[in-house]
């Protein structure tokens, strides 16, 4: 059912939106045309064959969110125990700058727009495609709000920039839509952690977000993102990252939450020698439905990619991985690397996972793997030879099989909260 | 003094009878070398011993410190002082040596009533055992047995085991495709670790591993059964005239019988 987010548009042009600079109004107007066109995606497109949202398609998410309001010490467990670190938060897609740590160059989007919107006009809908999945088409037509970052040529951030997107019961039924731009200039350095997550109860909402990343030459990030939202919502989010020459972008993934999970990381490797390094763990139970899509691609010579995510499900989760690997006729000498894999702990856990390689260039190095698998047996028994009790040879099997990509992760603060919120949330499975 | 006493054992793998009633008895002091042609059952009766979770032992005890080992978890076994060296000791990416010694140490400690050693005093502890394997600390930060080496990974077993300090060590095949520096480094740990009050049990197909640690009893094992058992002369024997002779009187006594 698309009406109501047709009406839902409607409503915000001749409202809010009408205050929008006249760019952004097209850019809008486009956008829920592109969706109006397309619907929401069915088992029947090739990037949806394993993932139904016919859950959300059911549901009506075309109201906005009641106000809500979250304290700092709700948010503290999900710190990171670095509370100083700078942060933007959004609670059910507003910005709450009580919360945030603002300054001109870090700060929302709608305050980019009131202040200097001419620089967010190169950005806003101009990396990610309007059109790269109906979400993201109705994302651009109504998200509100969002972070805005720019970090300046050859400026090296001190402390990872931490956005924390909650959700809270006021989001019952109701669409979060929210909108980053993240730029980083030639020669800069950053860290970015995204964290995506629910207070107070386990509301049904629909969390869809995007963010459009541009690195510039020579720059160097490394970004975070950490999904563990309501277990009875939706979440689907986009992250589109455009790499200029010779910079340097490493990604580690985490999606544990929401009873439907979608995550399209996108990466176009823009000009010769740039590097790309994707990791992600995906964590599903009961009925969880986990999908990691990721594109990669490599458009011009001499541009790297290596890749990792890993899956552990339970129960009667499943999870979607589809890695695609893009290599133009003009992108020699890639290297690039995808690796999936992923444990099953039940037997009615399942995994669909598709590498999809397309190389127009003769002179590259591309390889893939993927495995599906239980935990050996012999891997147990050699444990439990050495005095192992089962139950916990079991726990760190699962954990070690975690341990690779986690070990990944670039901020050590987060490296450490992350493994011990994936050994508390392995104990619960298995 | 008997430390373990095996009695008519018998095991199968896949409804296929591996272990066709074997008898053995190993006394505290002592080092036994299991040896025999391909196929004959050495491996499946050192790991049924550990309680590899593939067989089906269908008859038979392994009587070891007044406990029937055939009702214990192999994590059980472990604990009362059982430990078996791997042919193919597994790869755990993720896991670091010094972590997983640790914890096996630990859990061995508790179900022993001890207390529980933290990671400083560990350390402590395995220096002594580095050196014995001839190893340098930084092997510790390493995933156990991750991309190492055919001998390197014997090696480890042999640390394991040395911190471990089991009662009754089983060495499987320890000695298959190391080189001669690795022979001599598997031997030294060994022969380092006898004692009055424990046993080892050799599984080997040459006699070179026994030039380095001699055995007080040898036996050949030939079709799931134990066909003959002698002092450490029969090991050179079995090297000049191989196994053909042994198996023959096996199939003739059969016949007999």
């Amino acid at each position: 059912m698309i009406e109501p987010y047709l009406r839902q548009f409607d409503a915000f042009a001749a409202n809010g939106g009408s205050t929008s600079p006249a760019w952004l109004q097209q850019r809008r107007a486009a956008a829920i045309e592109s969706f109006r066109r397309s619907g929401l995606p069915s088992t029947k497109d090739e990037d949806w064959r394993f993932t139904s949202v016919a859950p959300i398609s059911r549901g009506d998410f075309s109201k906005s969110p009641e106000p809500s309001r979250v304290s700092l010490a709700e948010l503290e467990p999900y710190l990171f125990g670095q509370p100083d670190w700078p942060r933007l938060v959004f609670v059910n897609g507003i910005f709450d700058p009580g919360l945030s740590t603002e300054h001109p160059r870090q700060t929302s989007l709608r305050r980019g727009l009131d202040t200097a919107p001419a620089d967010l006009e190169p950005h806003i809908g101009r990396h990610g495609p309007t059109d790269t999945t109906p979400f993201s088409s109705l994302n651009l037509a109504l998200a509100k709000d969002g972070a805005w970052i720019r970090i300046p040529a050859g400026v090296v951030e001190p402390a990872p920039i931490h956005l924390l997107f909650v959700t809270t019961p006021e989001a019952s039924d109701a669409g979060v839509h929210s909108r980053s731009v993240i730029v980083v200039e030639a020669k800069a350095r950053a860290q970015f952690v995204e964290s995506y997550l629910t207070l107070r109860g386990a509301p049904r909402h629909l969390t869809n977000t995007v963010i459009e990343m541009s690195i510039g030459e020579g720059a160097w990030v490394e970004h975070s993102r950490i999904q563990r939202e309501s277990e009875a919502g939706f979440h689907i989010g986009l992250t589109h990252v455009d790499q200029s020459a010779d910079s340097h972008y490493r990604s580690f993934s985490l999606a544990m939450g929401a009873s439907l999970a979608r995550h399209d990381l996108q990466t176009r490797l823009n000009a010769p020698e740039a590097e790309a390094l994707l990791y992600g763990l995906y964590l599903g139970n009961r009925d969880q439905l986990v999908d990691n899509h990721t594109s990669i691609f490599h458009d011009h010579p001499r541009c790297r990619s290596w890749e990792v995510y890993k899956g552990i499900l339970d129960d009667r989760a499943h999870g979607v991985f589809n890695g695609k690997i893009f290599v133009t006729p003009l992108a020699q000498q890639t290297d690039a690397k995808q690796t999936n894999r992923a444990l099953l702990l039940s037997d009615t856990a399942r995994v669909d996972t598709k590498p999809q390689l397309e190389i127009f260039a003769d002179d590259v190095k591309c390889t893939h793997g993927a495995t599906v698998g239980q935990l050996d047996p012999m891997w147990a028994f050699y444990l439990r030879s050495r005095g192992i009790p089962a139950d916990q040879a079991h726990r760190m099997m699962v954990a070690a099989f975690a341990a690779e990509v986690l070990d990944e992760i670039a901020s050590e603060p987060v490296r450490e909260a992350l493994r011990g919120v994936v050994a508390q949330r392995l104990d619960r499975l298995g | 003094m008997a430390l373990l006493v095996i009695k008519d054992l018998r095991a199968a793998i896949d409804e296929k009878e591996i272990l066709k009633g074997i008898n053995l008895t190993v006394d505290a002091g002592q080092v036994h070398a299991i040896m025999g042609p391909n196929g004959s059952g050495k491996s499946t009766l050192v790991q049924v011993i550990a309680g590899h979770p593939g067989y089906q032992v269908t008859s038979g005890e392994i009587w070891f410190k007044g406990q029937n080992l055939l009702d214990l978890e192999p994590e059980e076994r472990a604990q009362a002082g059982v430990f078996l060296a791997f042919q193919y000791p597994v790869e755990i990416p993720g896991v670091t040596n010094a972590y997983f010694l640790r914890a096996a140490y630990n859990e061995q400690r508790k179900a022993r009533g001890l207390e529980e050693v933290d990671p400083i005093d560990f350390l402590d502890l395995l220096e002594a055992r580095l050196r014995l394997v001839e190893w340098g600390p930084e092997i510790m930060q390493r995933a156990v047995n991750s991309g190492f080496s055919g001998g390197e990974k014997k090696r480890n077993e042999i640390l394991q085991m040395a911190v471990l300090e089991p009662t009754l060590a089983l060495l499987d095949e320890t000695d298959s495709g190391l080189d001669i520096d690795a022979l001599r480094i598997v031997a030294q740990g060994v022969n380092a670790l006898r004692r009055p009050d424990n046993a080892f049990v050799l599984v080997t197909h040459y006699q070179r591993l026994l030039n380095h640690i001699v055995p007080d009893v040898v036996h050949v094992l030939a079709d799931g059964q134990i066909v003959r058992s002698g002092g450490k002369e029969l090991a050179l024997e079995l090297e000049a005239r191989g196994y053909d002779w042994t198996t023959e009187r096996a199939a003739t006594a059969g016949a007999a019988r």
